[in-house]
């Protein structure tokens, strides 16, 4: 276990910009008479997985699509807000694929995979024409043209949006694609199931076993390849900007089986989400990074400054960012955007009953545009915001603060989206692929699509054309085996009736992640955390106490086993993190700072991937590399100055 | 803080059923230490975890985003689904307008088609059927021309939107006497009328997903206008009128 083995990421050869298409030529393709023999399961109704299942529904794949919630339009997907990317450059403004390739590589603090990031811009332009055939109502101008805004950590207007609803509208989109496959009985839609296992055999992947969150009874799917897109694991911080519903389990129950783990410790502060209030709290609400096109954030010059916004003169106002970050002002990146919000609140100028917010102000925006057109931007946030802390945002500057959001780490994968276990695919936000150390705003959508849509149908096909049918049934001992290790768990986790609930766990655990494993890290912290988290997985076996039986619909059983596998991740993310001796995007160690507290990264010793193996019960990961090779971008200091 | 401040008492009167077969009833609950700015979603976590501690059932019901956008939640608060004079959905509802000591009558969203699973949870899967009859374009994926090929007037747009923001929950059935889903599909039927992308399928659209929603039990409409009150997103009733119209087309034209 402990020999490091070199990862090998299956780069297609060739000029960069050649790689996809070169791809598509080296690569086998199942005619179309034979898709129907082949079933692949996919995991998730996302972006990324419904865009993967309707699509390859479309070009005549058998599928079966998985979902938690009750019909595949509630994936998490549904909540973004702000926008999606794209290189299309309606703008003019010096957009190109190039650019959206750079800007991305860079804004992740290059740590992530040239060729990946590459083909992700590629494809951005297809994803918008395909999202408009299917009737997405983007905004558009007067002249009938598609809009544009910016987003954090660009300089051009490159982000395409419905309102404040572009996640719902792609969503909408997918799901539309994903009904018309199931009447036309390509598709079989399989909701309220959790995936809690997959089933390895022969060396690969060959299906999955399920619990049936109404009646509670296990169910065994077998396919040819298996495709997981169930988001990420933000919730491992309790709080998170995520649905309450997201979790780890199908992508750590995987790892277990074999699949590495990549970048773990990689996970993306979001700079504006509205402050946390109480401990009765079960979720933070995201007030949309496109707020930063037209909001100033602020603090007070002075700590301690209790008065109210409207009393503090524009020259006791410190607009910290447009201080600090000239050239990209209020739009830098987010871990930049979040830490510098921490530095100012850790600096005693938080404002707010808690002192952990900062203002984000239109005032300006509304003087210069006018209320209406504010409105017309952003009214459905404003609300929102109103909603939730009873103030009015178009007189009174937003308070917000950074919150756990998004998760750049997740499932290895290399070129082909396949994992290291062979027929386990892994799109969207599930692997760790196209984002370094830190997402840029609006680049998941992007991404899911792009997976979705274009990667995973090319990539699964190519991989069947080579890999034939799988044999194993479900009635074979291989799913047996994982059918028993599934219900053994599920009748401990009943069995403990023990003290304390599990959201009190979950809630425990949060704070940990949270206090020493968030925006600022440190070896002793990291150390800490550990033992930590080690001490509250052993107590949860022994002690936590979960209500009703297995045999029923039980959203505290289900929530039981996703937060017995936080509990495993967290410990995880802190190994990573400890290793991780350099600050990059979203990780910052306090001991790699400049002089200035700007991160400071060592490309000698730490451009590479991590990539954890599984190594039993309560024993330490082992690690393994990929290096990361840059023949396209010279790596700089990422300068938002 | 939550343990600073001492908050309200609200009882609560939840409907319990164990199965979707099984007879249910009103139980009574109180919880205590209420505070304003939580949701009342929150509110029956906190119950859920005294339930939870004491070794009973916790009270079920749906959640996801917990922000109003994905449809999962949706519970009829005193008399009214997603709550009186709410205009959002359950998740986003706050403790602000209830009283200290106030009874709060909760129960799940009841129409024939939306059969209870247990407690507050119900089965929605019909909409997904609707939607499966033809809710959609038919635009492979590979096949699309450029975004900005087809010029689509800002005016147009916006009400394809203004439509397309349905969430899906289920509030309109749930709140009309009738049972009637009219509200969900011509949302939907409206927003691909209103866009150029629509067009070619627009009768045949209009035909099947009006046929299924009859196929799947739902009451007829008489503009009683309950549906557009009690909509998170605002969905008007127009759309009703363009349903009727889209299928009134398709009717007399030939569903193809
Ligand atoms: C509030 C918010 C706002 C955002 N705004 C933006 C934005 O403006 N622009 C942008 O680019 N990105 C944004 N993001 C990020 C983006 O929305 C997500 O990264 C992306 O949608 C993830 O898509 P996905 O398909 O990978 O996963 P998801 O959409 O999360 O889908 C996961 C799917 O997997 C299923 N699933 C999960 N676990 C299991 C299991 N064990 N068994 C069975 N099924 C399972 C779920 O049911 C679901 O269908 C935002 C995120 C949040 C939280
Ligand atoms: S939980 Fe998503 S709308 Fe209420």
């Amino acid at each position: 276990m402990s020999t490091t083995k070199v990862l090998d990421a299956r780069i297609p050869g060739g000029p960069l910009a050649a790689k996809w298409d070169r791809h598509a030529m080296d690569n086998p393709l199942v005619a179309p008479a034979n898709r129907r023999k082949f079933t692949v399961i996919v995991v998730g109704t996302g972006l990324a997985g419904g865009g993967a299942a309707a699509t390859l529904g479309e070009l005549g794949f058998n599928v079966l699509n998985v979902c938690i919630q009750d019909t595949p339009r509630r994936a998490h997907s549904v909540a973004a807000q702000g926008g999606i990317n794209a290189a299309k450059n309606y703008q003019n403004d010096g957009d190109s694929i190039e650019r959206l390739f750079y800007d991305t590589i860079k804004g992740g603090d290059y740590r992530s995979r040239e060729a990946n990031v590459y083909r992700l811009a590629q494809l951005s332009t297809a994803i918008i024409d395909q999202c408009v055939a299917m009737g997405v109502p983007f905004a558009r101008e007067y002249g009938g043209t598609l809009a544009n805004r910016s987003f954090g950590g660009v300089q051009v207007s490159r982000t395409f949006y419905a309102r404040g609803q572009t996640g719902q509208q792609l969503l909408l989109g997918v799901y539309s694609a994903l009904s018309r496959q199931v009447k036309a009985g390509t598709v079989t839609m399989i909701p309220r199931q959790e995936m809690l296992d997959l089933v390895v055999d022969g060396g690969r992947a060959v299906g999955i076993v399920c619990r049936d969150l109404v009646t509670g009874e296990l169910k065994r799917y077998a396919g040819d390849a298996v495709v997981l897109a169930t988001g990420g694991y933000s919730p491992v911080y309790f709080l998170s900007t995520n649905a309450v519903n997201c979790n780890t389990t199908a992508i750590w129950r995987s790892f277990r089986r074999g699949a590495f783990f990549a970048n773990p410790c990689y996970t993306q502060i979001h700079p504006t989400a509205i402050p946390q209030a109480g401990d009765y709290q079960s979720k933070l609400t995201l007030m949309s990074e496109s707020l930063r096109n037209d909001g100033r954030v602020w603090v007070p010059k002075q700590p301690g400054d209790k008065r109210r916004p409207s009393d503090i003169p524009e020259s006791e106002r410190d607009y910290y960012l447009e201080r600090r970050y000239p050239a990209f002002g209020n739009l830098v990146p987010r871990d930049i955007a979040a830490r510098a919000a921490k530095v100012e609140c850790d600096a005693g100028k938080g404002v707010g009953n808690t002192g952990f917010a900062v203002y984000l102000d239109f005032a300006d925006a509304i003087k210069r545009l006018g209320r209406d057109v504010v409105a017309d931007r952003y009214g459905n946030l404003f609300d929102m915001y109103e909603e939730i802390t009873a103030d009015d945002p178009y007189h009174t500057p937003m308070r917000i603060y950074p919150a756990p959001h998004y998760t750049m780490g997740g499932l290895w994968v290399d070129y082909n989206l396949m994992s290291t276990i062979p027929g386990l695919f892994v799109a969207g936000e599930a692997n760790f692929s196209d984002h370094g150390a830190n997402r840029l705003g609006a680049s998941a959508l992007m991404q899911g699509l792009a997976d979705g849509y274009f990667v995973v149908p090319r990539v699964v096909a190519s991989y069947l054309a080579g890999a034939g049918k799988a044999k194993t049934k479900t009635e074979s001992d291989a799913f047996a085996a994982v059918e028993r290790d599934v219900q053994t768990r599920y009748e401990r986790l009943l069995a403990i009736r023990g003290g304390k609930t599990v959201r009190e766990y979950w809630w425990d655990l949060g704070r940990v992640m949270w206090d020493k494993v968030g925006m600022a890290r440190s070896r002793p912290n990291l150390e800490e955390a550990i033992t930590r988290i080690r001490a509250l997985r052993e107590e949860y076996w022994q002690n936590v106490r979960v209500p009703g039986g297995a045999r029923d619909l039980n959203k505290h059983l289900e929530m039981a086993g996703r937060v017995a596998d936080f509990l495993e991740l967290g410990e995880l993310i802190a190994r990573d993190a400890l290793m991780r001796e350099e600050s990059c995007g979203g990780h910052f160690r306090e001991e790699h700072q400049t002089p200035e507290g700007e991160a400071r990264r060592d490309d000698e010793n730490f451009a590479f991937v991590s990539a954890w193996e599984y190594a039993g019960e309560n024993q330490p990961a082992a690690m393994h590399k990929e290096r990361l090779v840059f023949e396209n971008v010279e790596l700089k200091t990422r300068s938002y100055k | 803080m939550a343990e600073t401040t001492s908050g309200k008492s609200i009882h609560l009167r939840i409907w319990r059923q164990k199965r979707g077969e099984q007879k249910g009833r009103f139980e009574n609950y109180t919880v205590k230490n209420v505070l304003d700015e939580m949701s009342f979603l929150e509110v029956l976590d906190l119950l859920n975890e005294d339930l939870a501690r004491q070794g009973q059932e916790p009270v079920e019901f749906d959640s996801d985003c917990r922000e109003g956008i994905c449809g999962t939640c949706g519970l009829v608060i005193k008399g009214v689904a997603h709550g009186p004079g709410s205009g959002c959905t359950t998740c986003e509802i706050r403790m602000r307008p209830f009283r200290d000591g106030e009874t709060v009558t909760v129960e799940p969203f009841r129409a024939g088609p939306f059969p209870v699973i247990k407690d507050l949870v119900v089965d929605r899967t019909p909409f997904d059927r609707i939607q499966q009859a033809g809710g959609f374009v038919a635009a492979n994926v590979g096949s699309a021309p450029d975004g900005n090929a087809v010029p689509i007037p800002k005016e147009d747009a916006d009400k394809a939107m203004d439509a397309a923001s349905c969430i899906g929950c289920g509030a309109c059935v749930a709140a009309c006497p009738n049972g009637s889903a009219s509200l969900f599909v011509s949302a939907k039927i409206a927003q691909l009328a209103r866009l150029p992308q629509g067009e070619p399928e627009r009768k045949r659209r209009a035909w099947a997903m009006v046929n299924q929603m009859d196929a799947e039990g739902f009451g007829d409409c008489s503009n009683h206008g309950e549906c557009e009150a009690v909509c998170p997103k605002a969905i008007s009733i127009e759309n009703i009128a363009v349903m009727r119209r889209e299928y009134l087309k398709a009717f007399i034209g030939g569903s193809d």
